[in-house]
């Protein structure tokens, strides 16, 4: 996928034009933080798995190599093969290359941002294979060949008729008036239409929650149950994961998974969960011939020992963007990569570049939230603001702002002289708007006086007027 | 009224924050009439401008270490640090520490001063016991939960529990009220179009509430808010809590026509 990042502030501004999308993020807003707040009110254990959690990832990712070896090594032993990628480049080719070796036609997937991250579907058709999402929400988005907007929920930015209208548009072999505006219906028909597609399918690609050193195990977690179907009825199954889904035990992914679906979706449990160690043995009734891990490093292991290390401990459960006040009105695209929201303002310069992806990490207040909810406890805010360094540093940021900054840098670090100028600035201020208590415009204010008024000051500083008082006393 | 105070009166060293030094100073005058009510006294240093903020969510944080420098060495003789704001009393008390994390000198000397500064209605309830103040305010209000004093100084119950010993106040909860204002510090510039949607929203939630008058514990968050509320023509008065709570509320709301000097 190619980035639209650098151009955030006109994505966000057609977005929070866009009268359709509003009406979706307005109703993705409440249901998110509503059940996730019920789910963790009837666990008191929560704050305490949160710690675990993030105990359980931080020792992961000191000990990376040594896990990740041992994944490899319980992998093999059990039938499987574990491809090594460092580039998105050599995932693809690795992905092709074992489709080839079957003369896959189609290829079944269940959801994976990594999949989305290397652009595989685009790069499957051009070698002349099909990729079919399997997922409902990946699959409209197919069909209308848009990006996802949201990493767990990708069609969120549609709404109910948007969804019936790509559906009559590419299932034109079905009646046109057979009625489509209920969700089961719409539901039934991608069922029906996938089906088939699922026995077909020679090669079935998934991604993975986590990676089981202990066990070389990749798990998934799904709702729909399109994974099972996607990783047991092809003859390949390849697992597509990136370096830091590694947990060191079964039990440590039951931890981190008891935070996963809470913390996404407000489930307790999401609705299948399944663990795949290798390829069918004989006595097995079912699954498939050859079993791949593709692991995918793309920048990952340059975080380690970095200030943005602890972002690695991220589980994808879009708990920080379901809360952001910002995703929540400009909705994913705006972001313009597969990661949107504060996980994606970190994640995505570290990806395509704070060159390519500088305005992500600006577009927060900073309230924190994200934080807040975060079950791994990364501290986004954080990370952003190293963003925000590195970019001040490399002098990233625009000209105009810079030098506004520097100009009130110099007073700010010498109060003397910044008492005595602001004394004057908000007495003659305070004068002006004393008649109607604000400015409707300001010079040098434009940016906040294009939306709002600028309140008056009340005219004599605070210093001031203590000053005087304590004299006076 | 105070119960379990420290024996000594404290000194506190006032961080009056900058857009209370400019924009609003009846907020630094009403918080020193609080902390003297509640036993202290209550002191100003002058050198002292901003917490840093601007320089530091920009990212530029050598000036932000040089102003930071400036603020503790005025502040380090005092037993406590209180400002009328939850984002510069959090700056102090979180993030100081954190940008000398790795200087031998100034290290120890940010912690020391981050550990003795609070936002001003925590300060008052939390260390001084405070249980309710003399003020009278007729009306009803509602009240948002500023994001760094909401959630990483944990202001929530305090201003709340003080607003309710207000004679004649009645509090109506705002729906919302710990979603962000769209303020942001410098964010509210660079991204206008955004910082819109949000504060109209808020402000639509706050309209809402049918109450006469709003505050918060901000003025950066108040600016925003009374800026929006007044654009659309909005009757509510807004106002920082500290006012209401010293029943100082002679001076016209943030936003009204009325004196300067």
């Amino acid at each position: 996928m190619q980035p639209t990042s650098h151009s955030f502030k006109e994505n966000a501004h057609t977005a929070l034009h866009d009268e359709r999308l509003q009406r979706a993020l307005g109703n993705m807003r409440a249901g998110f933080q509503d059940k996730r707040r019920a789910a963790i009110d009837k666990l008191p254990e929560f704050e305490a798995l949160r710690d675990q959690g993030r105990d359980i990832k931080n020792h992961t990712l000191a000990h990376l190599d040594y896990y990740l070896e041992r994944f490899e090594r319980r992998v093999t032993e059990n039938g499987g093969h574990v491809h090594w990628a460092r580039t998105p480049q050599e995932a693809r080719e690795k992905i092709l290359e074992i489709c080839r070796s079957v003369e896959a036609k189609t290829v079944t997937k269940g959801k994976s941002m990594i999949a989305e991250e290397i652009a595989l579907n685009d790069f499957l058709e051009e070698s002349g294979i099909e990729p079919i999402e399997t997922d409902l929400g990946e699959y409209i988005i197919q069909i209308r060949k848009e990006p996802p907007s949201h990493i767990i929920a990708p069609a969120v930015h549609l709404n109910q008729s948007d969804v019936e209208e790509s559906f009559r548009k590419i299932h034109t072999d079905l009646p046109a008036d057979r009625p489509l505006s209920e969700p089961r219906q719409l539901l039934d028909e991608a069922r029906a239409k996938l089906r088939n597609r699922f026995i077909k399918a020679d090669v079935g690609i998934t991604g993975a929650n986590f990676l089981i050193a202990e066990t070389g195990s990749t798990v998934i977690v799904t709702n729909e149950g399109n994974g099972d179907l996607t990783q047991t009825l092809p003859r390949i199954h390849i697992v597509l994961a990136s370096l830091e889904k590694t947990v060191p035990t079964l039990e440590d992914a039951a931890t981190i998974m008891r935070l996963l679906a809470r913390s996404a979706t407000g489930q307790e449990m999401s609705v299948y969960t399944t663990f795949s160690t290798g390829p069918r043995r004989p006595e097995d009734l079912d699954g498939p011939e050859q079993f791949h891990v593709v692991l995918l490093d793309n920048g990952r292991s340059a975080m380690l020992g970095t200030e943005f290390q602890e972002m690695l401990r991220c589980i994808r459960c879009s708990a920080c963007m379901n809360h952001c006040p910002v995703y929540s009105v400009v909705g994913g695209h705006a972001y313009g990569w597969v990661y949107p929201g504060p996980m994606g303002a970190v994640l995505t310069p570290t990806l395509v570049g704070v060159e390519e992806a500088g305005h992500l990490p600006n577009a927060s207040t900073f309230c924190g939230r994200c934080e807040s909810v975060c079950p791994m406890r990364i501290p986004l805010p954080k990370m952003m603001r190293h963003w925000r360094k590195r970019e001040y540093e490399r002098k990233l940021s625009p000209a105009p702002y810079r030098s506004g900054l520097a100009l009130w840098a110099f007073f700010a670090k010498r109060p003397a002289l910044y008492q005595r100028l602001t004394g004057i600035a908000m007495k003659l201020l305070g004068r002006f708007g004393r008649d109607k208590g604000r400015f409707r415009s300001l010079p040098l204010a434009g940016g906040w006086t294009s939306v709002r008024d600028m309140p008056a000051p009340q005219g004599r500083t605070f210093q001031e007027l203590y000053r005087e008082k304590k004299g006076a006393a | 009224m105070v119960e379990e105070a420290p024996q000594k009166k404290p000194r506190v060293g006032l961080f009056v924050t900058c857009l209370v030094d400019l924009f609003r100073p009846s907020v630094g005058f009403a918080a020193i009439r609080l902390l003297e009510q509640a036993g202290c006294t209550v002191e100003v240093p002058e050198a002292q401008t901003c917490c840093g903020q601007p320089a530091y969510n920009s990212g530029d944080f050598a000036d932000t270490k040089d102003i930071a420098r400036n603020t503790i060495r005025a502040f380090e003789g005092f037993d406590y640090v209180v400002a009328p704001s939850g984002s510069c009393a959090g700056m102090l008390r979180e993030h100081y520490a954190e940008l000398f994390k790795e200087d031998a000198e100034w290290g120890p000397r940010a912690h020391h001063v981050g550990h003795r500064t609070y936002e001003l209605v925590s300060f008052l309830v939390d260390v001084m016991g405070m249980k309710g103040v003399e003020a009278h305010f007729d009306g009803t209000v509602t009240y948002h939960d500023s994001c760094s004093g909401l959630r990483e100084l944990g202001v929530k119950q305090q201003p709340r529990s003080l607003l309710g010993s207000v004679e004649g106040l009645k509090l109506k909860e705002l729906p919302g009220a710990e979603t962000c204002c769209g303020f942001g510090g410098t964010f509210c510039i660079k991204y206008p179009d955004i910082s819109d949607r949000m504060v109209s929203d808020k402000a639509d939630d706050i309209v809402k509430t049918g109450a006469e008058t709003l505050l918060a514990g901000d003025l950066g968050c108040l600016l925003n808010m009374a800026g929006k509320l007044k654009r659309r023509g909005e009757k509510v008065q807004v106002r920082h809590v500290a006012e209401v709570l010293a029943g100082m509320t002679d001076q016209p709301a943030i936003g009204e026509p009325g004196r300067g000097s």
